[in-house]
């Protein structure tokens, strides 16, 4: 019974602790004047997680949008209304799948990358080498990858989004056979910019900072091992889903009066 | 030259997502900026309106011409007050029309339809619809029909 309290005590400890670290290396990283010599290292970052992410995630809409499409006709035309096919594919994707799916998958692409790369920086002590030579890693290390992510995956969800649309469209108008004038005018109907659409945005930017902060900071905190580096990988992977799809039922909750 | 490439890609991709949003606003959700200028109120007062929303659409003859813009408990004609917002190319709405709640299909969204009128003298901004008719309620007909049979 000691024991066990012991160790409740201690792994609650521990919890509050990194949660300690991870606030102070994220503040390090990002407090201060912004540093315009370092905008081409965001570029650079913004190629690395968004644009190389481009293909998996525009597969990934593709996929979706045609399985929604698939499914939802299925189940529209038992009662005749496959018009409001498209207003459906369209206010889950925006809304829902868009940003939860395209944050799970930079998570899984983009957000291993980073976990790895600055887990194995610290392994071979480069990050501890700059801090010698008088360069801040924090800053010159770990706040382009925070802005490129940040950046990038709200756009990644954009795409996704319309990508997913546009496959709906395809296996719903052209090889179901649903009115196309009807598919479009329900969707833009049923669809608000601000309600929906930019709530969806909403997601994905909260979404962004919380994947791209929890593998950096996983990075940041590894063992310098190659165990603790495959270990560090894998929470990135874990804890971003999980946390992704918490706060994405909480978001839902917040901004979406039901 | 390397970071050069870079460059191109990632302009690439900020095109094509400012395109995604362009797609989601334009195509998808019918986003259009319309200022508070280019249309005029009218309040209606109703007994009943049963559902009916902001946003909803107003309509004659079954063409939107305007949108509810608020919908509220007035306190001194003790019924709800509709504030509807007109386009303004639609300028001859006759004094005597009529505003009633009507639903679109059976199981659709609540929007107000305003039937012509016969006067000569028209609407003006701010102006008040006298002649309405309340939401149908679907239960209270049911109650009603149910009744008869008895």
């Amino acid at each position: 019974m000691n024991i066990l309290a012991w160790r409740l005590g201690r792994f609650a400890l521990q919890m509050v602790s990194s949660l300690g670290r991870a606030v102070r290396m994220l503040f390090f990283a990002l407090a201060g004047s912004p540093q315009l010599k370092n905008i081409p290292l965001v570029v650079r970052q913004i190629y690395q997680l968004g644009v190389l992410s481009v293909l998996i995630i525009v597969c990934s809409g593709f996929s979706i949008g045609a399985v929604l499409a698939l499914q939802g006709y299925a189940q529209l035309a038992r009662v005749g209304s496959e018009s409001a096919l498209g207003l459906g594919v369209a206010l889950v994707l925006v809304m829902e799948i868009g940003p939860v799916v395209s944050a799970l998958l930079f998570a899984g692409r983009a957000g291993s990358a980073i976990t790895a790369e600055i887990g194995l920086m610290k392994a071979t002590e480069q990050i501890a080498s700059m801090e010698m030579m008088g360069v801040d890693p924090l800053r010159r290390i770990f706040a382009p990858r925070f802005w490129g992510g940040f950046i990038a995956l709200p756009l990644l969800a954009l795409m996704f989004s319309v990508v997913g649309i546009w496959g709906a469209s395809l296996v719903a108008v052209d090889w179901l056979g649903v009115y196309g004038g009807s598919f479009w005018s329900v969707m833009e109907e049923g669809v608000d910019f601000f309600d929906h659409v930019l709530k969806g945005i909403v997601k994905s930017v909260v979404f962004g900072f919380v994947v791209i902060w929890i593998a950096l900071f996983q990075g940041y905190d590894s063992l310098p091992t190659s165990e603790g580096i495959s270990k560090a990988t894998t929470n990135t992977v874990v804890f971003s889903s999980v946390w992704v799809l918490v706060l994405d039922f909480f978001l839902t909750l917040m901004m979406f009066q039901l | 030259m390397q970071s050069r490439k870079v460059e191109i890609l990632v302009g690439c991709f900020l095109l094509a997502s400012i395109f995604s949003l362009a797609v989601l606003a334009i195509r998808v959700s019918g986003f259009s900026l319309k200022s508070a200028s280019d249309s005029y109120p009218l309040y209606c007062y109703f007994e009943e309106v049963g559902g009916l929303s902001e946003r909803s659409k107003v309509a004659i003859s079954g063409v939107a011409v305007g949108q509810v813009t608020s919908v509220a408990y007035s306190e001194e004609t003790l019924n709800a007050r509709v504030t509807i917002e007109i386009d303004s190319y639609i300028d001859s709405i006759p004094i005597d029309s009529t505003a009633s709640i009507l639903t679109e299909g059976l199981l659709g969204s609540k929007y107000v339809s305003i039937s012509l009128g016969a006067e000569d003298e028209v609407l003006m901004s701010g102006d008040e619809i006298f002649d309405t008719q309340s939401a149908v309620i679907l239960e209270d007909l049911i109650g009603k029909f149910l009744l008869d049979q008895f």
